[in-house]
């Protein structure tokens, strides 16, 4: 081949060398020791948790590990978990989808046409500073005590973080990567198809991955200030009641949902980012 | 015969600061059809305001581009564009990059992928079709974009200073690589660049820009023939000879420059 560079950055078949061998062995073994080490802290976390209770802490402030172990399998067997976690969740998904669709659709818009974003500019600020919880209390009186007004809570939260996102990511596109595409043939459609939005799309995840807990916090919050069913409102019925093991149990299950979401988006960002480059 | 490249009283300037400042000045400029010219000059001649002029990119106000027979007014796509700048889209695979072209051009599936590996076995990237341009070298990065820019078959490449980041000797294998398509197919080709010699090895013309405003110094056609040997061209006294006549009208342009 002529012109032919030998400047391999890639090789197509690597060597599978001993040393290749012996580096992916260190880092196997790092691995499970990081994996026993998370182990070994979450179990001392507990034994801590359960020598201080009623010994050091009265038991009302912080429960035990055993009442609030015996709280969640109760609540999973008589169907309390599942009947509240699915309304919560319900809530955050539908909250987190509309805030996601009309973030995104606004924010290509607003990116797209300098002068609409120019207009709305100071209102959106305006809106922007507004603690989206102090919304909360308007959208029960729009929408009601039911799931609605949580949905309404969460997506307004949502709205705001992608459509931010959205709108950065449109604005910092290349300029070089629209103009070629455009030479090569690419219509409006196009652009916004194989530049506009890949290119936003790290804007975008960054967004999502913050405001997916924010979902579950607006929801929640919903939840607590009225409703009669959800996670939020099991915590709110037992902090009424000084039933600590439940609070507990409650705020357990939020993390661990949180910590699920997380980690899911996690993959769908190496997903969608793997062309870059570490 | 209104075919090529036909500018005409070309002026553009840009308004900053409450200031007009002039970047190009009256323009005139014939390219034929099949010929390879190169624009060189100081930095902010505007050589690659009136390259991005002919693409469509920067509208014009002042004066008239016609290209191919068709008055330039909004992005030229009957051209090929390529900058230093590496403009091949990252989280496209080298394979998909090189097909965006032929896919909006609305070429069929399988006759894409015939091409895309035709034209990746051209610029030596067999093997190299699933790879990010991030996992590649800046020379690589060059290839693809050539195959990418090369696809389409434009009748006319427009290309600013496209491997004034490569070194050297890479940049003497691309030339070659460019030069040996460009006999093949005779497309009409721009090339802006900074580098003199760069300019005498590859065009059959090359124009010399005065610094601001810009406007057309000098015209020089280079008496070597159209398919050269790059690595040895510069040893010929015909380079030599071009090489003077055209470092005399460039340096006190560049001087002049530098000074202000």
């Amino acid at each position: 081949m002529s012109g032919a560079v030998d400047e391999v950055a890639v090789t197509a078949e690597p060597g599978r060398t001993a040393r290749v061998r012996a580096v992916e062995v260190a880092a196997g073994r790092r691995r499970v020791a990081v994996i026993v080490l998370r182990i070994v802290v979450g179990i001392a976390f507990l034994a801590l948790w359960h020598a201080a209770s009623g010994r050091w802490i009265d038991t009302l402030l912080i429960s035990s590990p055993e009442a609030v172990g015996g709280r969640l399998w109760r609540w999973t067997l008589d169907g309390t978990l599942w009947s509240n976690l699915s309304i919560t969740l319900e809530a955050t998904a539908f909250g987190f989808l509309i805030g996601c669709g009309m973030g995104f659709g606004l924010g290509l818009l607003f990116g797209r046409f300098q002068m609409v974003a120019d207009v709305f500019d100071p209102y959106i600020t305006a809106i922007y500073s507004i603690p989206k919880i102090a919304l909360a209390p308007l959208f029960i009186i729009w929408f009601g005590i039911g799931i609605e007004s949580k949905i309404a809570v969460s997506a307004a939260i949502v709205f705001f973080v992608i459509f931010l996102n959205t709108y950065t990511g449109v604005r910092e596109v290349n300029p070089l990567y629209v103009n070629t595409t455009r030479i090569m043939g690419g219509g409006e459609f196009a652009v916004m198809r194989y530049v506009i939005i890949p290119s936003a799309a790290s804007w975008v995840i960054t967004g999502l991955k913050v405001s997916v807990p924010y979902a579950l916090v607006g929801t929640v919050i919903g939840e607590f200030m009225s409703s009669n069913s959800g996670i939020g409102f099991l915590i709110s019925q037992a902090t009424g009641l000084f039933n600590t093991a439940s609070v507990f149990a409650g705020i357990i299950v939020l993390a661990v949902v949180g910590a699920i979401i997380n980690t899911g988006l996690k993959y769908l960002e190496a997903w969608v980012l793997r062309w870059r480059v570490s | 015969m209104t075919s090529g490249i036909v500018i005409r009283g070309v002026r553009k300037s840009y308004v900053a600061r409450g200031r007009e400042r002039l970047a190009l000045d009256r323009v005139d400029l014939d390219i034929a059809p099949g010929e390879f010219v190169a624009f060189v000059g100081p930095s902010g001649c505007g050589k690659s305001t009136l390259m991005n002029m002919i693409a469509g990119i920067l509208p014009i106000e002042e004066g008239s581009i016609l290209h191919e027979g068709r008055a330039v007014s909004g992005i030229n796509r009957a051209v090929g564009y390529m900058t230093q700048q590496d403009a091949v889209l990252p989280w496209r695979t080298v394979a998909d990059n090189v097909d965006l072209p032929l896919r909006l051009h609305g070429m069929a599936g399988s006759a894409r992928r015939e091409r895309v590996a035709a034209m990746l076995a051209s610029v030596g990237l067999n093997g190299f079709e699933r790879a990010f341009p991030g996992e590649l070298s800046g020379g690589m990065r060059k290839r693809v974009a050539l195959a990418q820019l090369l696809a389409y078959e434009p009748g006319t490449l427009l290309m600013d200073e496209p491997f004034g980041a490569l070194d050297a000797q890479l940049k003497l294998l691309m030339q070659e690589q460019l030069l040996r398509i460009w006999t093949e197919r005779r497309q009409t080709v721009v090339f802006v660049t900074h580098d003199l010699a760069e300019a005498i090895t590859l065009a059959q013309r090359v124009v010399v820009f005065s610094g601001r405003p810009g406007r057309i110094k000098q015209i020089e056609t280079i008496a070597l023939p159209p398919a050269r040997d790059v690595f040895r061209v510069r040893f010929l006294p015909e380079f030599e000879a071009a090489y003077t006549i055209l470092w005399d009208a460039l340096s006190p342009e560049i001087r002049s420059g530098e000074a202000a």
